[in-house]
């Protein structure tokens, strides 16, 4: 067990050894600035919990030639969209070769490898990481600016100039600090996965793959009307299966979530991948769904959060994203706390520069841009009546009715949808929508 | 549950109030947890096993009572230990 570092106050304290709060005291360390990262597992990354590809970019300037290095289990080289109904499954999919050589797209990589790389990046660069710490709540001074957190260690009072909190999706800290609602089912999902052990060589004869290469599939329709969506991921040898669903939806429905996998995995489509795989672990974790508007300010005074604390999970159907967003939160939040320590000015107002950056780069412009897609992904319409129809469409057009001569597919789109109860004006309205989220 | 790691402090990170549970018609924590860790019991009250928590907070979002479960992380180090999240 790690103990506290000697120095009486730091110049900021970094609640979390996830991407976010490694990356922030990577940013600070770097700057020159005394940082100590507290974690509450064991190790970085051992409460954490995604689907899960990382796309890395943002590390290039930070890291160069990071893929070196990164634990990684498989480079992604597919990535298929499939539409499925209880016995149908139409699949778009792409493949390119440039996604599996330098300086490649997505890759898979477990949390627990992954987080305590990013760590240990921090620790070189002079930061110090307290691991199996609680930090339990806020130090404030006369004014109310934050100095410190409290920690369930005796005497693990650590105090700073700023607290940077990067304490994940459930952000007591955040909470605290006012920043957060207690409580909000509306803008969570649920994920749950089990990751399947499969020899390396069965993975990739089933899915097509060299060695090395991963694939990464995301599904819609799968989650018995609630809403949400499936996932399959390829590591070296083991596959993540498993699904997202809202909270809110999924309290409503008396429906078990380990049912809902266990649906997923006997899914005709599915079942002949998994054949033979046995459970090496299964796990669950709360995702920040609500995009945009649904983010809290992200300063206060003498405090910063950053990534799934934040809510900056990218939720937006076609794109699932958060590990680059907290990365690049995170690296943004340790820029901008060591600039406003060399100004001397740790207040909300001075802290403002990190907003700032956000809004000059992708976390907060991809989040603008798409902050209507996890309503309109996540509506009952896409979700249960698109499914249906596209894939009883598709079934249509490709069966064979001789001797009936083939009818024209807009007679098919026609008659497919009026079967499911599908107005054309909705059809036209949710076209429109679909345009003007992903403009 | 078997496949997973947990080290089981001795003190219970979550707390549910089982009387407030008694007047609930819902009770949707029984099915939405992840874990399985809570079940009803014959007199309307919840039975909650704090020691197999993935820690997720899936339960307080759906409580509809409020104060019915009182969250908070395990001690530092404790708790569920995921290899491969």
């Amino acid at each position: 067990m790690a103990h506290i570092p000697s120095p009486e106050s730091f110049d900021a304290v970094v609640v979390g050894a996830g991407p976010a709060g490694s990356a922030a005291a990577l940013a600070l360390a770097r700057a020159g600035r005394s940082v100590v990262v507290v974690e509450r597992g064991p190790f970085p990354g051992s409460k954490n919990v995604y689907g899960g590809v990382v796309y890395a970019r943002v590390l290039d300037d930070v890291i160069p030639n990071w893929w070196e290095q990164v634990p990684v289990q498989r480079w992604v080289v597919r990535r298929s969209t499939m539409v499925m109904t209880g016995s149908q499954a139409l699949t778009v999919d792409i493949r390119t070769q440039a996604w599996g050589q330098p300086p490649y797209n997505g890759m898979t990589v477990y949390r627990a490898d992954f987080d305590s790389w990013l760590a240990d990046q921090a620790v070189e660069a002079g930061a110090s990481l307290v691991t199996s710490t609680v930090a339990t709540g806020l130090l404030r001074d006369g004014t109310g600016c934050v100095t410190g957190v409290r920690t369930d260690r005796p005497g693990g009072d650590l105090t700073a100039k700023l607290v940077i909190a990067c304490d994940g999706v459930n952000s007591f800290l955040a909470k605290e600090a006012g920043l957060l609602p207690k409580a909000e089912a509306a803008h969570h999902t649920l994920g749950v996965k089990e990751v399947l052990a499969l020899p390396a060589d069965v993975i990739e004869d089933r899915f097509g793959l060299a060695p090395g290469e991963g694939l990464d599939i995301e599904m819609i329709g799968c989650t018995r009307g609630i809403p949400g969506g499936g996932f399959l991921y390829t590591n070296r040898d083991t596959v993540n299966v498993g699904v997202v669903v809202s909270v809110a939806g999924l309290a409503g429905s008396g429906i078990r979530p380990e049912d809902l996998i266990a649906d997923l995995k006997e899914h005709p489509a599915v079942a002949p991948w998994l054949r033979g795989a046995t459970v090496k672990e299964y796990s669950a974790h709360l995702i920040p769904e609500g995009g945009y508007d649904a983010m809290p300010a992200l300063a206060a005074d003498g405090f910063l959060v950053a990534g799934d604390a934040a809510g900056m999970t990218l939720a937006a159907g076609i794109w699932l994203e958060g590990v680059n967003f907290a990365i690049g939160a995170g690296l943004a939040a340790g820029e901008a706390a060591s600039a406003a320590i060399a100004r001397g000015d740790v207040s909300a107002g001075g802290l403002a520069g990190y907003r700032k950056s956000l809004e000059a780069g992708f976390v907060l412009q991809d989040h603008k841009r798409l902050r209507g897609a996890p309503h309109l992904v996540l509506s009952d319409r896409m979700q249960r009546q698109y499914t249906h129809l596209i894939c009883d469409l598709a079934e249509q057009v490709f069966t064979v009715t001789n001797p009936q001569p083939k009818p024209g597919i807009i007679k098919l789109l026609r008659r497919t949808a009026r079967r499911h109860g599908i107005r054309w004006r909705d059809l036209v309205r949710d076209g429109i929508e679909t345009a003007r989220v992903f403009r | 549950m078997a496949t997973v790691e947990f080290r089981v402090g001795a003190r219970a990170h979550i707390v549910v109030d089982s009387d407030v549970c008694r007047s609930c018609t819902t009770k949707a924590c029984v099915t939405a947890c992840p874990a399985n860790l809570f079940a009803p019991t014959s007199d309307g009250g919840i039975l909650f096993n704090y020691e197999q928590c993935f820690e997720c907070g899936t339960c307080y979002l759906v409580c509809n009572s409020e104060g019915a479960i009182e969250w908070s992380y395990p001690d530092g180090g404790e708790g569920v230990v995921f290899r491969h999240g």
